[in-house]
């Protein structure tokens, strides 16, 4: 195989006066070699000053989430023999402030997640020695939302986040309609009155991008119409 | 100087644990992690925690002495056994909290938590969110520290993102605080506390070959090692039997416990001819099927000279598909194929650490005021080898232990107060040994080291073991530790300088990697995951003790301590 160009995004904010693209050949050393192999490579022997984030390498964390050829995705789980092309440009995530490099500032995307009161509200005593029961059922409800690693793909990719800073976005929703399946949670009424607002659900365009982008193959905008058909219903019916 | 009464260094599940523990004593508490906590290696975490809850229909006589009983057997009888009735006994407690709080756990058809049978263990006592249990847990408990930070009706819970944690310090056998380098600004700070929890995880990569993330480094096992605080059964490093041929990423033991094969190119299930894996087959214990899996290897049965098979066709998809998705995705993700049509290639990987910061039952340190728990401790309910799912029970039952325990002394504290000068010394001294390093113009690329450490302790401290490969890693150890001293960063800047951080990390991990080397030296005996080819067989009368590694300048120095019996007498461990 050829050698690889990596084009990467480069910045710091306290010294450079705007960011710059700059460029690497790294050899395709292994089979199978990922993307964040790669930015290792170029950090241990090219260039020690590159900064990004990763830790689990196996696409669990949520760490490395990154733009890369065009799409953000995480680079831990990108083989670079998928992406087809022997040049690689790489950019941090979109909507959220540079720190460096590929670091952003992930704490205005974290605030979303925390508003929207990302625990379980059952609003009456459990069990105490056992747990509450909950069918096989009402737990594959869930399924399609729990699986969330933060790791704010779908919040770069989405246009309504670009324009409108306090949208909620797609992943805070994701977590809010996550409870709201959650057969053990009780605070349909306090949940929605969280997301059933200017910069909520309502906000929304439903343009697929974060369902689209997804490394966890969620459905971002589904959850976003679960919680839409659900207030509506609760503003007529007020359940 | 920040002030807190409590600092919690490691934002995973045993840290998270802890922190909300001390936080319902009300104290004001930090946790204070290199990464966002739920980056932390527990998100990982596949297969399952366990606890006897009974719920399997073959788990109805299950209990929380035949757990303490299984874990003290599967750990060669090394474990503390006072310790491993702690654990099992507080097991159902645990999991039944995490599941009022929230987390995810798959369901029996009665709507009960689901279990599923892990190695080594006498019932199906694996309790499990699919497989991905850890980034259900992880996700519970940050959502339950989400919820007291917000809530105004405890005291105050505050979490340091991306800070790393240089050094502990000590002032007279008491624990004073803590200095740590901010990752966004590159300063450092000192934080000050009356009691101080390390939970920092283990240090896989140490090695190559390992499960682990990328940030088990160690540092935090050599930051109280440094300060005086004495490493417990190092020698001891679990090697997990399935791990993706090339980039070793877990295959979890859930894996077998549904009922995957493991073949060689003979397509035979060749755990059938080794005496000890004969009766449990797939689901023996680790240290067993990984050694059994490695003689293959060396021998001349696997594909390629490297790998098995571990084979799950025959479960079906649906099954896969319920029970194993993340291993699906996995495979695809990263191999390109499915394992509902193919076999999946593995090999033994580094996975866990045994050994650790040593603490008793109740979390604490030889110091007053230092604690530890979760995988960067050795309470010792592990001794010389872990058993599935007995890891994640360890950072959950620890970790509120310990931030009971914590919580008392700080209650009961009468020097509340005092240390300030000390921590400006220490943070003084600290600063001077930051540019000394920022300044180093030696020819050694941190990295180079890195990579020679790492394929050296695989190479020579792995599964098979002799004097004759102890001996050469000792000496590449002490080499490789002069020439640290001749390292030169490529980059000095402040904000998220990585080169600077993992430059300080491979000092710990260099370090810690020694006490791995030296213990396993010395423990001429075979116990557990620790195999000598030149002493293949288990020697209580010499070695039924814990090995203690000490600080020096020149190395670790050696020594022990009795192992905590009383319920069970040591016998030959046979399954
Ligand atoms: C792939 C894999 C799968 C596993 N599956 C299972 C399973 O199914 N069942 C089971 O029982 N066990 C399992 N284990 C083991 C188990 O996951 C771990 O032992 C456990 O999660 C460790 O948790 P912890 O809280 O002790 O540490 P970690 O989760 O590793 O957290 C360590 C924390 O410390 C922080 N830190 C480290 N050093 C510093 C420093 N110097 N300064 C500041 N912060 C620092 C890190 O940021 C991190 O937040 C698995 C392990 C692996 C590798
Ligand atoms: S919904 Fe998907 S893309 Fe968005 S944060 Fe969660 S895992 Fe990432
Ligand atoms: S490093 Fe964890 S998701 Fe990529």
């Amino acid at each position: 195989m050829a050698d690889l160009t990596f084009k990467i995004f480069r910045f710091d904010p306290a010294n450079d006066a705007g960011p710059r693209f700059d460029t690497y050949t790294v050899p395709a050393f292994k089979k199978g070699l990922t993307v964040l192999e790669s930015l290792y490579y170029i950090q241990d022997k090219l260039d020690g000053s590159l900064a990004f984030r990763a830790s689990c390498r196996e696409g669990i964390c949520g760490s490395c989430a990154m733009h890369i050829n065009g799409k953000y995705r995480l680079a831990c789980e990108t083989q670079v023999a998928d992406l087809k092309s022997d040049s690689i440009t790489i950019r941090p995530l979109g909507h959220l402030k540079v720190l460096r490099d590929l670091v952003v500032d992930m704490e205005p995307f974290f605030a979303k997640y925390k508003y929207i009161k990302p625990f379980l509200m059952p609003g009456d005593d459990a069990p105490p020695d056992r747990e509450r029961p909950q069918t096989e059922g009402q737990h594959s409800k869930m399924i399609p939302s729990i699986d969330c690693i933060l790791c704010a793909c779908c919040h770069s990719s989405c246009t309504v986040t670009a324009t409108d800073p306090e949208y909620l976005g797609p992943a805070a929703l994701l977590w809010a309609d996550r409870f709201v399946l959650d057969s053990r949670d009780n605070a349909l009424k306090e949940r929605l009155r969280l997301v059933d607002q200017l910069h909520g659900i309502w906000r929304c365009h439903t343009i697929f991008s974060c369902q689209e982008v997804c490394p966890k193959d969620l459905d971002p905008t589904g959850a976003i119409a679960d919680l839409k058909r659900k207030a509506i219903r609760h503003r007529f019916l007020g359940r | 100087m920040q002030y807190h009464d409590v600092v919690v260094v490691g934002g995973g599940l045993a840290g998270l644990r802890a922190a909300l523990e001390v936080n319902m004593h009300n104290l004001r508490v930090a946790i204070l992690s290199k990464v966002y906590p739920i980056r932390s290696h527990s998100v990982a975490a596949q297969g399952g925690i366990n606890a006897p809850l009974g719920n399997h229909p073959r788990g109805a006589h299950d209990s929380w002495e035949r757990h303490a009983f299984d874990t003290v057997k599967g750990s060669d009888y090394l474990a503390d056994q006072d310790a491993a009735v702690r654990m099992a006994k507080d097991a159902a407690e645990r999991i039944i909290e995490m599941e009022h709080w929230g987390c995810p756990f798959s369901r029996t058809p009665n709507g009960k938590i689901a279990q599923r049978p892990f190695g080594g263990a006498g019932f199906p006592r694996t309790c499990f969110a699919a497989d991905k249990t850890g980034h259900m847990l992880i996700h519970t408990l940050f959502e339950q520290i989400v919820k007291y930070e917000q809530a105004a009706e405890r005291g105050e819970l505050k979490i340091y993102n991306e800070w790393l944690v240089t050094s502990l310090v000590i002032e007279g056998g008491v624990c004073r605080g803590v200095i740590a380098l901010e990752l966004a600004t590159g300063k450092l700070e000192a934080f000050k506390a009356d009691a101080v929890l390390f939970a920092t995880g283990g240090c896989g990569r140490l090695y190559t070959n390992s499960t682990n993330a990328m940030i088990n480094t160690g540092m935090g096992m050599a930051v109280p090692f440094w300060a005086g605080i004495p490493l417990k059964d190092m020698e001891f490093i679990q090697f997990h039997p399935t791990t993706l041929y090339g980039s070793n990423i877990l295959m979890t033991e859930g894996c077998r416990g549904e009922g995957g094969y493991l073949t060689n190119k003979r397509n035979e299930r060749f755990l059938a001819n080794y005496p000890d894996s004969r009766k449990g087959m797939e689901v023996a214990p680790r240290d067993i099927v990984s050694r059994n899996i490695t003689t293959e290897i060396l021998e001349g049965r696997a594909f390629e000279n490297a790998y098995v098979n571990l084979d799950l066709r025959h479960l079906g998809e649906e099954r896969i598909a319920a029970r194993l998705p993340a291993i699906r995705e996995i495979c695809r993700k990263f191999l390109g194929i499915d394992p509902v049509h193919e076999p999946i290639p593995v090999q033994p990987g580094q996975h866990y650490t045994m050994g650790g910061i040593d603490v008793n039952s109740d979390g604490a340190s030889p110091a007053k005021g230092f604690y530890a728990a979760g995988e960067a401790s050795c309470v010792s309910v592990h001794g010389a080898n872990r058993l599935g799912g007995n890891s994640l029970l360890e950072t959950i039952v620890f970790g509120k232990i310990a931030g009971e325990h914590m919580s008392n002394y700080v209650f009961g504290k009468t020097d509340l107060g005092a240390g300030d000068k000390t921590l400006e010394d220490a943070l003084a001294q600290e600063e001077k040994k930051l540019k000394a390093l920022m300044n180093s113009d030696g020819g050694e690329n941190p990295s180079n080291l890195k990579e020679e450490m790492q394929r050296m302790m695989t190479d020579k401290v792995g599964i098979f073991r002799t004097k004759e490969s102890l001996s050469d890693a000792q000496r590449k150890i002490r080499e490789l530790r002069d020439r640290y001293k001749k390292v030169r960063l490529r980059y000095t800047g402040g904000p998220y300088n990585y080169d600077l951080a993992s430059t300080i990390e491979l000092k710990g991990s260099i370090d810690v990697a020694e006490t791995v080397i030296v213990g396993a030296l010395a423990r001429e005996e075979s116990r557990g995951s620790q195999f000598r080819r030149d002493f293949p067989a288990r020697n209580d009368e010499k070695f039924l003790q814990h090995t203690l590694a000490y600080f020096t300048p020149e190395g670790p120095r050696l020594d022990y301590k009795d192992v905590t019996l009383g319920y069970w007498e040591p016998k030959e461990r046979k399954y």
